[in-house]
């Protein structure tokens, strides 16, 4: 039987078992949509191409599978571009399609053309254009397959609208095609019992553990190898939890606004095991004073990762799973009792603190309740700024894929589309984002995402009236000359929840932020909260941008 | 440093930007870059000169290694290895001077491939050394144009 190109598409996706593709429709993807109409895939309208890439992230965040995406061309393909270097960023599993000009009008300036593969160039793992209809299914087979295998990242394909009208008659190959593509997963047995005898030896270990535990999970193996060695252990923000900050060899998360006893821990190390991290200058701070007398052992899937930004005494190369499933028969426990001592003793002396008097409630404070509030089983997505570290230094996390966030790109804006996928992915998890009055504008129209999808999305507005992030480095950098920063004319965020159909609460004093959560929490529709916080308060401890990570400012008192 | 690169690469569309991306994105001039077909038509092989510190080279040819469509990536460098550039050059070339420029050219063992009437052209092919060598001697000449193609080379014996 014929078939479009349209039509190959949406049966692929259906075979594939997508359940939700995100995005928008155009005029270079009618076909596409006119496809969707009739097919048991549930597509998700979003309001902007950008929130519809975030949501398709969070989507893949939150469950492991890949997201998918769909917008039209030109300015349709412009909008996702942030999302696409966002998931590149975090090496999400995204699989992004574009529409395109119909093949004879590429170049030529059409209406909505942009050069979609040369814009998407360096911010995707791969990219293609399909210029002819019998690819199509290799190239949708081989996109799935690089976007989630090896390290994870972007696929963009560029569909132009005459494709997906063309017809073809019998199957067309869709085998993998792929010489140049063969991700390493099992690591090299030499190297593991390297790193196995370096660290029997070692008297004073860290494990430092990225955004790589979650997205191999093995959460479970990195809990099992660290009780078994005895290693403390430190995340990255993107690594917060994989693994359990409950845990006594937990020590949070490390780098700028990581807690001091991780970066004190990290500074004094003599092996540092970093596994799934990338060493990247919000961890490391001045690289010359990072780990200064560690010896370093890197199990990373990306070869490109290893000595990339500091020099590695046992590179790894492979599936962090595969590699301490090898790894954790061969470790011994060694008490390091010293060690633990002095860990401790940090811990007593520089815990995260915050000074909660006054009227006005701390966002410390705000997140510590919702954390309580949702006894720590809910997933949290984040905006960027000083809501995202908040986020991530007050909840406590245990298990994965409950923290979403930009680490990477940083981009304002992802934590409430992010939140829709993940809710949608997970409908039985309880979903926040916590969010900053400056970010929450940035892709406040999925207000109306939410609201059509009935999706019980909470928004945790901690609103300072800044860009506060910004103004805190002005604060203590540029003589507080607050320069652009303050955000005047914020609307009544209440009223534009209600507007959109959603709902909206104010919080002002202390005493009302847990009623108010609990309120919202009982709510299955999408909640606004909006709690004005003091605006000039300030995310501690933090390491000046450039500078060794033990040198930390602020509530080291 | 100077570096020699090559690449074995899928002769597809977009390779070649893909590539050339990864060393304009960090600010590295290409000093020469040449492709062609091998001797299976679906691959390609890319022949890359570059200048820049050792340490982000060798981060560039690790991410050369991770684009999908490349199969294989040796840096030449320090290894043994035969190249070859191809050269045209077109000089003035009045009467008299003719005698003196076919000389120069047979000790190159180049080859003069048109000729007009106050002009020829030179084909030489060689290392870099013996190309620059031959042009440094046709210089007070008057040298019109150059064209060139870039290195290509193979590592020596077998691997």
């Amino acid at each position: 039987m014929a078939k479009t190109g349209s039509q190959i598409l949406v049966d692929f996706l259906v075979n594939k078992g997508v359940e939700y593709v995100f995005g928008i429709p155009g005029g270079a993807v009618l076909p596409l949509f006119d496809a969707l109409y009739d097919s048991p895939i549930k597509f998700i309208l979003n309001r902007h191409e950008q929130g519809a890439g975030h949501a398709a992230d969070g989507y893949s965040r939150a469950t492991g599978k890949v997201g998918v995406c769909l917008v039209t061309s030109g300015p349709g393909a412009t909008n996702l571009t942030t999302a696409v270097a966002t998931a590149f960023m975090d090496s999400v599993p995204l699989v992004a399609i574009t529409g395109q000009v119909k093949r004879p009008l590429i170049g030529n300036d059409a209406f909505q053309e942009a050069d979609v593969m040369g814009i998407t160039r360096s911010i995707t793992k791969h990219s293609y254009l399909v210029k002819d209809l019998k690819d199509l299914p290799r190239v949708l087979n081989e996109a799935f397959y690089i976007a989630s295998t090896g390290r994870c990242g972007p696929v963009v394909i560029d569909l132009p609208v005459d494709v997906t009208m063309e017809c073809c008659d019998g199957l067309l190959p869709e085998e993998i095609n792929l010489p140049g593509y063969k991700p390493c997963y099992q690591g090299n047995p030499r190297q593991i019992k390297l790193a196995a005898e370096a660290i029997d030896k070692a008297q004073r270990p860290v494990v430092y553990a990225g955004g790589g535990i979650i997205l191999s999970g093995c959460h479970r193996e990195l809990l099992e190898f660290a009780e078994k060695a005895r290693l403390p252990v430190t995340t990255t923000l993107m690594g917060l939890g994989g693994f359990p900050e409950t845990h006594e060899l937990s020590l949070g998360m490390l780098g700028m606004h990581g807690t001091p006893y991780a970066n004190y821990a990290v500074t004094e190390s003599d092996l540092l095991i970093a596994i799934g991290a990338r060493f990247d200058d919000r961890v490391t701070g001045k690289l010359e004073e990072f780990a200064p007398h560690a010896k370093i052992i890197h199990i990373d899937i990306d070869p490109t990762s290893i000595s990339k930004n500091i020099q590695v005494d046992i590179p790894v190369v492979g599936d962090a799973r595969s590699i301490l499933q090898e790894l954790i028969p061969q470790v011994h426990y060694v008490e390091r009792k010293e060690w633990f001592e002095k860990i401790l003793e940090w811990k007593r002396k520089y815990p995260l603190s915050y000074d909660n008097s006054g009227e006005a409630p701390k966002p410390q404070y705000i997140v510590e309740q919702i954390c309580e509030a949702t006894r720590g089983e809910a997933i949290i997505t984040t905006e960027v700024g000083q809501n995202q570290m908040w986020a991530a230094q007050f909840y406590t996390y245990t298990k994965p894929r409950t923290f979403i966030s930009s680490g990477g790109l940083g981009t304002m804006g992802y934590g409430f589309p992010a939140a829709l996928g993940a809710q949608l992915g997970c409908p039985d998890k309880t979903v926040i984002d916590i969010a900053g009055d400056g970010s929450f504008q940035m892709n406040i129209q999925e207000l109306a995402t939410a609201v059509h999808y009935k999706l019980p999305v909470k928004v945790a507005i901690l609103n300072n009236g800044y860009l506060g992030m910004v103004r805190q480095w002005q604060e203590l950098f540029y003589k507080k000359r607050y320069s652009q920063t303050k955000l005047d004319d914020n609307p009544d965020f209440v009223k534009v929840a209600e507007a959109y159909g959603a709902r909206g609460f104010l919080v002002e004093r202390k005493q009302d932020v847990r009623p108010t959560l609990e309120k919202a929490l009982s709510i299955k529709e999408p909640v606004v909260i909006d709690f004005r916080i003091a605006g000039e308060e300030n995310v501690f401890p933090m390491v000046p941008a450039g500078q060794a990570i033990y040198k930390m400012i602020g509530s080291l008192a | 440093m100077k570096h020699l690169i090559s690449a074995t690469v899928e002769n597809k569309v977009g390779v070649l930007a893909r590539i050339v991306g990864l060393f304009s994105g960090r600010g590295f001039n290409i000093d020469s870059l040449c492709v062609g077909e091998t001797e299976n038509p679906s691959l390609s092989r890319l022949t890359i000169v570059v200048n820049g510190d050792d340490a982000i080279l060798e981060q560039v040819r690790k991410q050369l290694g991770k684009v999908i469509d490349v199969i294989k990536v040796t840096d030449m460098t320090g290894q043994p290895y035969v190249e070859r550039d191809l050269m045209l050059v077109k000089i003035n070339a009045p009467p008299g001077k003719r005698g003196e420029i076919l000389e120069i050219v047979d000790i190159f063992r180049g080859k003069i491939v048109d000729a007009g009437l106050k002009d020829v052209i030179v084909e030489l092919s060689g290392t870099e050394d013996k190309l620059e060598a031959m042009l440094k001697l046709l210089q007070p000449y008057g040298i019109k144009e150059v064209a060139r193609t870039g290195q290509i080379a193979m590592l020596r014996g077998t691997k």
